[in-house]
């Protein structure tokens, strides 16, 4: 092995006291491999708890944002500061815990071996671990129809945010990252811009804490929201290629 | 249609309308309003001076353009009017979305580096 390939963890946080400290640790204390080097930044979205404090405390690398910028604006944070620090990748985790650490070289297998730029972890792929809410999972497979009408890419579980982005799509995603509800977006943005995505089956746990960014009663604007925006997308993206 | 409105209604439009513009003109000689929004706020004020003098024109243009009661045209225009100018605060305001996000991002990225240098210092 040549050189040690850098890993950064995107971790954006709003309100997410009780969980920080618990999932920082719980990052340190996974082994993992020699060939690559894990390095968590938290993205503090301008959470009025006590995250901050909390990350402050514990000498924790974080980015802390001025002003609110919803879940887009700080993974995008996040990723532009992997891009210009030379990260080779850049995985998304939730802030909530939802994502579990040990699952991570699963997702970064495809992009060591150059098999994909972006590597999705899905739930859906196998039946372990927590499945969630069936209302959610009717959004996700309505989104997995939209996706493939549109794209052609059959995505299971599109609205994970469990992912691993190489480079080329850091450099991408610094340019421009949906900003709200950005997941089943950015998979579109991805795929027309030819990046190769991958998805990798993990098992991922209930929230352990905190609330979901996709609460019961937004379910419907968070549909026609990603719709929308989805389809804006995807002409404004083929009508630029045109040109 | 001669003479409907009478001339004290016609001193007072005149003298709403020109207020108007020079209000316009101070807040843009204050700063506080940006010549670009400007304008089209002195294309509406320079329409009221301009039918508050012409005191048949909106007569003629209904019949111009066929429409039987004229005061409906001017609901009409201005109805389209504000429209357009909501959308086109509608687009400002998305462009400073952008850049508020933009400068954000900046800002904590450096505040980021800056707390890096002092602890390695």
């Amino acid at each position: 092995m040549n050189k040690q390939l850098k890993v950064a963890i995107v971790i954006p946080c709003y309100n997410e006291q009780d969980n920080v400290l618990k999932l920082y640790q719980e990052i340190q204390n996974t082994p993992f491999p020699d060939f690559y080097s894990v390095s968590p930044i938290f993205v503090n979205d301008c959470s009025n708890d006590s995250t901050r404090i909390i990350l402050i405390d514990n000498h924790i690398n974080f980015i802390d944002l001025p002003v609110n910028l919803g879940i887009g604006g700080a993974v995008q944070t996040g990723y532009k500061y992997a891009f210009i620090n030379g990260f080779d990748v850049a995985v998304q985790m939730d802030g909530d815990g939802q994502h579990p650490p040990v699952e991570l070289s699963k997702i970064l297998r495809p992009i060591f071996d150059n098999e994909a730029d972006v590597v999705i972890g899905s739930r859906y792929l196998t039946k372990e671990g927590f499945q969630s809410t069936s209302l959610r999972r009717a959004g996700i497979n309505y989104f997995k129809w939209l996706n493939k009408k549109l794209v052609g890419v059959t995505i299971q579980d599109s609205t994970s945010g469990y992912r691993a982005l190489n480079k080329k799509a850091l450099e991408l995603v610094s340019d421009y990252y949906p900003d709200e509800y950005p997941e089943p977006e950015a998979i579109i943005l991805y795929s027309l811009n030819h990046l190769k995505i991958i998805e990798v089956p993990v098992s991922m746990r209930e929230r352990q804490g905190g609330e979901s960014s996709i609460k019961r009663f937004k379910t419907l604007y968070y549909m026609v929201k990603v719709t929308l925006s989805t389809l804006f997308l995807y002409i404004s993206i083929k009508s630029m290629k045109h040109k | 249609m001669e003479n409907v409105i009478p001339y004290r209604l016609q001193i007072v439009a005149i003298t709403v309308a020109l207020l108007f513009m020079f209000f316009i003109f101070r807040l843009i000689s204050k700063g506080k309003l940006r010549e670009e929004y400007s304008f089209v706020w002195f294309t509406c004020t320079a329409l009221l001076v301009l039918f508050s003098i012409w005191r048949n024109g909106l007569d003629v243009i209904a019949k111009l353009l066929g429409v039987y009661y004229a005061p409906a045209l001017v609901f009409m225009a201005a109805i389209f009017a504000i429209i357009i100018f909501l959308v086109h605060l509608s687009v400002v305001n998305s462009k400073q979305h952008e850049q508020i996000k933009k400068l954000a991002q900046e800002l904590a990225l450096l505040k980021n580096k800056l707390d890096d240098k002092s602890t390695q210092d």
